[in-house]
């Protein structure tokens, strides 16, 4: 029986806009368990990114519940929020989000950084993770030095740092060429095939089809899943 | 989050790095507070020097003397032209003053400028008829080897002088005065001590300023018997003047007791003197005045000083705005991967104290050098105490936090969401 790590029971978002509310997600339930592949697809405006955000804890619904790993996270506040992001999430963007003026070596290891772990085990972790990724002679780098794909497998090295318990990639391969785009998937298929959790938010149906379950967004509710 | 030392060392240098990366931009916002700091020292420096060289002057004079001194009135010389100009103390006062019973101690001098020869060099200097008890009361001392005149060469009226030492300095080089001649007006008298040297600066001439280095003394009975009871001094051709003492110095034992003192002694002579033709000056008085001035002198040269520090710190301000609206999705990429409010906080004001601390740094380095180009040009006493470096640095570190707060909140309170997006 593998173990449920997050639990959606009827999310919902709205956003206020001035006199205007406007629902963004309407009674999302969702399971994801230890090992999971799944892709969220939809198109744009579907509500995925307001998904990924609140899947992420960057953001926090209005409606529902959100358990994970049976703690409730609805009601946490910024700072704690802030605990869960730091320690049981990796974040891989589209546009890589790397920090400009740091080397590759420092971009892996800042999750750690917030979590106050002493600057040698980071190293010996960020290196580690470096190799495993095969930037181990570029670790001197800043991300300018690089090429999307490099600065994809470090954005990946780096949400593997904290050990979380899911990786939530929003469209990783999107600003790579197909040939790079492959590399980078059979990669996070990798690390699935390890042990991590993946959570995959895409437009691109080739994309979605490598995981194992799908599901479908589009004007703020699941249509589909697979 | 556990706070550690390495921690803030990494916060520290991720901070330093962040401004290298734009060295011109935060040299010149460190300027600000380089010119700050450097101003709050110097001019500190500079008050210090000259409150400093007052109160060296004052304590030369005898915090516990009153000094009267002789002056020409105003109209001796416009109203009795060509005629003989009679003025100043009389010994009809000195006796007066002398029964004063707060008075410790009295002393009275008759003085001349003159040339003092020694073999074929001369100076100018300052012929002061004195009495023993002149160097006692004046917190003079004689340098080793020699003695300052006694009562048997008042006695005697004897030709020995005690000269001051840039009398043996310019004329005696290299040269032990001790028991040498040295000659005024066709005059022999022999060297029987040399006065230590007196701090004497051209900052200060308000207080009266004589080089008295540049004295020589001599028994007040022997200038007496060489230049007569009744003393001409032929100022020039049609200017004569008649003065019996220059100077009384008397000493009160009781502090408390020289205002009115010193009240009392111009009573008396005012009785009797009908033209303004004397001074009193009290050291006290004027040390006092002297510390309030400095107070004043501070204040004005401290406000000046940290209007620039403020203006210094609202440049940190400015700049760190820019760079936290520059580097919106920075904070969004480290709030995602877990950095909470208070980490951005400390990033950007570790960056701002680094900005200030540094311009404070070489703002302190600055601040120590200008007060000695300004003493060395302009020939002022400056003094750069420890604790207005200590003061200055720290305000520059506290103007840096403090400017540096709200642009560091302004950071942490991005929605990360919205910070991620920022393009």
């Amino acid at each position: 029986m593998k173990k449920e790590i997050i639990n959606l029971n009827n999310i919902g978002k709205v956003y206020s806009l001035g006199q205007v509310e406007v629902s963004v997600l309407k009674g999302i339930n969702l399971s994801i368990t230890t090992g999971e592949h799944l892709s969220i697809m939809g198109p744009s405006g579907s509500g995925k990114t307001t998904m990924l955000n609140i899947l992420g804890c960057l953001d926090k619904p209005t409606e529902g519940e959100y358990l994970m790993e049976e703690k409730k996270i609805s009601t946490l506040s910024d700072e704690e929020l802030s605990e869960i992001r730091s320690r049981k999430i990796g974040f891989v963007f589209q546009t890589f989000n790397l920090i400009p003026q740091l080397t590759v070596l420092e971009n892996i290891g800042i999750p750690l950084f917030y979590q106050g772990i002493d600057e040698s085990v980071i190293q010996d972790k960020a290196l580690e993770l470096a190799k495993l990724v095969g930037l181990a002679a570029r670790i001197k780098h800043r991300p300018s030095e690089l090429s999307g794909g490099e600065r994809q497998r470090v954005a990946i090295a780096r949400a593997l740092i904290n050990q979380p318990i899911l990786i939530l990639a929003d469209e990783p391969t999107g600003n790579l060429d197909s040939e790079t785009g492959k590399e980078i998937m059979s990669l996070l298929i990798h690390l699935n095939e390890e042990g991590k959790t993946l959570v995959v938010i895409t437009h691109d149906p080739k994309i979605a089809d490598q995981s194992k379950r799908i599901i479908r967004i589009l004007d703020g509710k699941i249509i589909d899943e697979n | 989050m556990k706070i550690n030392i390495s921690h803030i060392l990494r916060i520290i240098r991720f901070g330093g790095k962040n401004l290298w990366l734009h060295k011109l931009r935060s040299f010149l916002t460190m300027l600000g507070i380089v010119f700050g700091v450097a101003s709050v020292i110097a001019m500190l420096a500079i008050g210090e020097g000259a409150s400093f060289e007052a109160r060296e002057k004052i304590k030369e004079l005898g915090s516990n003397n009153i000094i009267i001194r002789s002056v020409k009135p105003p109209d001796a010389n416009t109203a009795q032209r060509a005629m003989l100009n009679v003025y100043g103390l009389t010994s009809s006062d000195f006796r007066k003053i002398e029964s004063i019973p707060s008075i410790a101690n009295i002393v009275s001098t008759w003085e001349a400028q003159e040339e003092i020869w020694y073999l074929n060099k001369s100076t100018p200097g300052r012929i002061v008829g004195a009495t023993p008890d002149y160097a006692e009361t004046t917190n003079m001392r004689v340098e080793k080897g020699g003695r300052f005149l006694n009562e048997v060469d008042m006695d005697r009226s004897k030709s020995v002088v005690v000269v001051g030492s840039s009398i043996k300095n310019t004329l005696f080089a290299g040269v032990n005065p001790i028991g040498k001649d040295i000659k005024v007006k066709s005059n022999y008298f022999t060297v029987i001590g040399v006065v230590e040297a007196k701090i004497f600066s051209k900052g200060t001439e308000s207080f009266a300023a004589e080089d008295i280095n540049f004295d020589v003394y001599l028994p007040l009975s022997t200038a007496r018997g060489f230049f007569g009871e009744i003393i001409l001094i032929r100022n020039n051709f049609w200017d004569r003047t008649w003065v019996e003492f220059h100077r009384f110095i008397v000493r009160v034992e009781d502090s408390n007791k020289i205002v009115t003192t010193s009240a009392l002694i111009n009573k008396i002579l005012e009785s009797t003197h009908k033209k303004p033709d004397f001074e009193i000056l009290v050291p006290l008085e004027l040390l006092k005045q002297a510390e309030h001035t400095k107070k004043i002198f501070s204040i004005v040269l401290g406000s000046i000083a940290a209007i620039s520090l403020i203006v210094g710190g609202i440049g940190i301000m400015n700049i760190m705005l820019a760079t936290v609206t520059e580097r919106t999705r920075e904070i969004g990429i480290r709030r995602a991967l877990g950095a909470k409010r208070r980490d951005i906080i400390y990033q950007f004001v570790t960056e701002a104290v680094i900005l200030s601390a540094s311009g404070g740094f070489v703002g302190v380095i600055l601040g120590v050098i200008i007060p000695k180009i300004v003493s060395k040009f302009a020939g002022m006493a400056t003094i750069v105490t420890l604790w207005s470096v200590l003061l200055a640095f720290f305000i520059s570190v506290a103007v840096g936090l403090t400017f540096g707060i709200y642009p560091a909140r302004k950071a942490a309170l991005l929605d990360p969401i919205e910070a991620l997006r920022y393009e």
